[in-house]
Parts: structure tokens; sequence; C-alpha cells
């Protein structure tokens, strides 16, 4: 048990390498999170309030991205950040907005999917309402948006949780450079493949900590949410 | 609330809503003036939600028109519907009274008086801040008249106000609807009750099986109606 007193000094200790990997294992997943929320809600909730052909095989399309592998996202966008690729001169391949990228097109399926059905269900409460009042095709998404917005917040845990966890998509953009790129998952995979597991188990109790902790900050959100709204 | 203005009668020409093979609207021609309420009743599937609806232009008709003051353009038409089951925005009361407010384009410096009005006229002043899901079902019936009475309607439809609500509850609707009536509302609305038909109708319109069997005023409709099926519904035996 030597390897977790060691893991439980750093963390007490406030090891600076160790919380550089953690605040940027956050600011990247928290980030992407938002930028995938800032696409994926509006998406979802386009499809839910409209038909067209090809519909269903749409939401199908969407529903299994949900289980995009990180490394296949992880290759996708090193392909196109990569010097020769379409988006090579912006420079950003090894960098954590690099990262970010990744972990958006990793979570927006999924804030995009969930959305989708949890704006179609009240859609389909709200419907007649909101046809009677005559509101308009615009007022309508940002009605539902609105009012689904404690449900919303589930989608965008579940969003964080996949970026929170995910190490393929990262390792292979940002390339796990020390001090740079390096995040608690990736750190986690090279630690433990090196053999110094009382940091990877440090960055592990860590990284539940934190999914933990965000995961209670929202709950309680959506419950004095709730008490409020109904 | 305005004055009663020149958007009556409401005229439905020829009015079919076929659905596949199932006929829901057959050929409705039916002229509704201004006055006190209009009653529907009939049997379930009768109907009369889908004739308030057609009215409401909430759905497609298979054929035939409704016209307004002999205006076949509604868009203008200042009208509102409460459904047999209204549905409480997830807001607090006085939040589904506001987006209400909103959608009629209602200057955002009135809401406050307008919401503290209509909360007391449903009598609702105190719950303004309660969310709206949590109130009973007779308070959320009420709420939602209140919430039809935001957009200041010239004609207000209601689908069965009080089904489902306890006498308390009823009267308290049946009192709103009197004092709204009063004001120059005109009043449109179904019910299954012959009892509220005769305490609200000013004119009473039976619905069977898509059609209007019989359309009068109150007071013949009880006393002196000319079909068979106004006849049987009215003894309380089963028009089916």
């Amino acid at each position: 048990m030597g390897g977790d007193s060691s893991a439980l000094h750093m963390v007490l200790t406030g090891d600076p390498g160790l919380y550089a990997i953690v605040w940027l294992s956050i600011l990247v997943s928290l980030s992407a999170v938002l930028l995938a929320a800032a696409l994926g809600i509006p998406l979802g909730a386009l499809i839910a309030l409209t038909r067209f052909r090809g519909r269903d095989g749409v939401i199908v399309v969407l529903n299994a991205l949900m289980g995009l592998p990180p490394v296949v996202v992880g290759l996708a966008v090193y392909l196109a950040l990569s010097r020769s690729g379409p988006l090579g001169s912006l420079g950003l391949l090894l960098t954590p907005q690099a990262m970010v990228v990744a972990q958006t097109v990793l979570v927006a399926p999924i804030i995009a999917a969930l959305s989708r059905q949890t704006v179609e269900d009240l859609w389909a409460e709200y419907c007649d309402e909101l046809a009677a009042m005559q509101v308009g095709a615009l007022g309508r998404i940002g009605t539902l948006v609105w009012d689904a917005r404690f449900s919303l917040v589930t989608a965008l845990l579940a969003g964080f949780g996949r970026a929170a966890a995910e190490v393929g998509a990262i390792i292979i953009v940002g390339g796990n450079i020390d001090g740079f790129t390096r995040t608690m998952t990736t750190a986690i995979a090279l630690e433990t493949s090196k053999g110094d597991l009382p940091l990877a188990i440090g960055l592990g109790m860590v990284l539940m900590t934190i999914v933990i902790l965000i995961n209670a900050l929202a709950w309680f959100a959506r419950r004095a949410g709730e008490r409020y709204a109904g | 609330m305005r004055a009663p203005d020149t958007k009556l009668p409401i005229v439905l020409d020829n009015v079919s809503i076929v659905a596949g093979a199932v006929t829901i609207l057959d050929r409705v021609t039916q002229t509704i003036a201004s006055g006190p309420p209009t009653v529907l009743i009939g049997p379930n599937g009768s109907g009369k939600t889908s004739l308030l609806r057609a009215i409401m232009g909430i759905v497609p008709l298979t054929s035939g028109s409704v016209s307004w003051g002999h205006c076949s353009d509604a868009s203008s038409i200042r009208r509102a519907i409460m459904f047999q089951r209204p549905v409480m925005l997830r807001r607090s009361a006085a939040g589904n009274l506001a987006y209400a407010l909103a959608t009629a384009g209602v200057p955002r410096a009135q809401h406050a008086e307008r919401i503290a009005d209509l909360l007391t006229l449903v009598g609702l002043r105190d719950m303004g801040s309660r969310p709206a899901r949590r109130l009973s079902g007779g308070e959320q019936q009420r709420l939602a008249l209140a919430r039809a009475l935001a957009r200041d309607p010239a004609v207000l439809l209601l689908d069965e106000p009080t089904a489902s609500l306890d006498p308390a509850a009823t009267k308290a609707i049946e009192d709103i609807v009197r004092t709204v009536a009063d004001r120059g509302v005109k009043v449109v609305m179904s019910t299954h009750d012959l009892g509220q038909a005769r305490r609200l109708g000013g004119d009473v319109m039976l619905m069977h099986r898509g059609r209007v069997v019989e359309h009068g005023t109150a007071a013949d409709f009880f006393t002196q109606s000319r079909t068979n099926e106004a006849r049987t519904f009215i003894a309380g035996e089963l028009l089916v």
C-alpha cells in the first residue's frame, strides 16, 4: 500500500506537476462540452421539431455516433489538423486546442442525440399549447430548450463523462507532451505503462473525485431548479 | 378586456376533417354569433374537440372553410383555446402567464399588472410564484383559463373545461366563464355535463358522429328539441 500513501501525499501536498495536469484536463473537457453543447443542443432541437425525408436515417446515425470510438475521432482530427490536412495551416496539432476539437467531435453527437430525445418528448407535450399561442419555429426551439434545461443537464453530464474519461482521441492529437498536453487520462496511461503506479493511482483518485463533484454540483443545481420551476 | 369586435359571426362552411377511413367532422355548416356562450354537447368521439380545433385553426381541414366576420384570414383574430388537458409550462404560475402575454405581443412593462389581474380573476392571487405543475388539478385548470385570457381573446374556446373537476372547482370555472362572457368575450365551449349546458349556454349545439344534429337557443333545445338524437341525449339515455 506504499503506492497509495505516496499518491495521497502528492494530492494532499498539492504537487504542482499533478495539479497542472488536473487543471488542463478540466479545462479541455469543459471547453469541449461547452462547444459541443453550443452545437449539439440546437441541432438536436432542430431535428426534434422538423420533419424531412430521411429523418429516421439521420436519427439512427446520430444515435450511432454516440458510440464513436475515441481513437477513430483522434485519427480523423489528426488527419484534418496535420500539416498536409485541410486544417493543417492552423498549426493546432499537438496543442490543447486540438484536444478540445477532438473531444468536441466526440461529445457533440452525444449531446445532440440526447437533446433530440429530450426536446422531442417535451414537444409532444407542448405542441398543442404552443400552436394555440401561435409560437413561431424559433420561439418553439427556444421555449423547449429552456423548459427542458434541467433534463438537458443530464445530456451535458453524459458528454462531460465521455470527455473526461477518454484517452484515445487526445493522446493522438495532443501527443501527451509533459507540461503542455498531458492530461489525467493520458498521464495515467503513460505512468501505468512506465510502472509509476503512485502517480497513476493519485491521478485516478483525483479524476474520480472531480467527476463525482461535477455530477453532484449538476444534480443539486437541477434539484434546486426543479423546485423553482416544477 | 376589450369590447366585442366585428370578427363575429364565425361561419363554418361545409367543414370536413377526414383521417384515413375515419370521418371526424362531416360537412359541418354552422354560424356562431355573438352573445352568451355557445355550448357543444354530444357523446365521446362526436367531434366536439375537433370542431373547436377547426375553429381555432390548429388542425388542417380536409374540405370546407372557417371564416370570421366574413373574412377568411383568421391570422389577426384574437382567439384562445383551453384544451381538455391543459399542459402547464415548466415555469411558475406567473411565468406561464408571462409567456402567454409575450406570445400575444403584450409589452413587458405591462406584464406584472396583467398577471396580477389575471391571477386575481381566477382566484390564484397568492400563487404566482408556485411552480405551475405543482398546482392541484382545479388550480391548473383555472391557471390555464387565465393563460388563455392573457391573449385578450375576442373568442375563447374551451374544451371540456371542467371534466374531472369536483363541484366546487367546477363552480369556480363556471363563475369565471360567466364573468368573461359578461365582459363581451364570445365563449364557445364543449361539455359532457347537461346541467352545465343549461347553466351557461346561450345556444346549444348537439354533435353526433361528426355532424351537428341540432343547434338552437338553450331554451328551445331543452324544451322543444326537434331531433330524436337531442331528445335521447337530454333524457339521459345513451346516444351511440
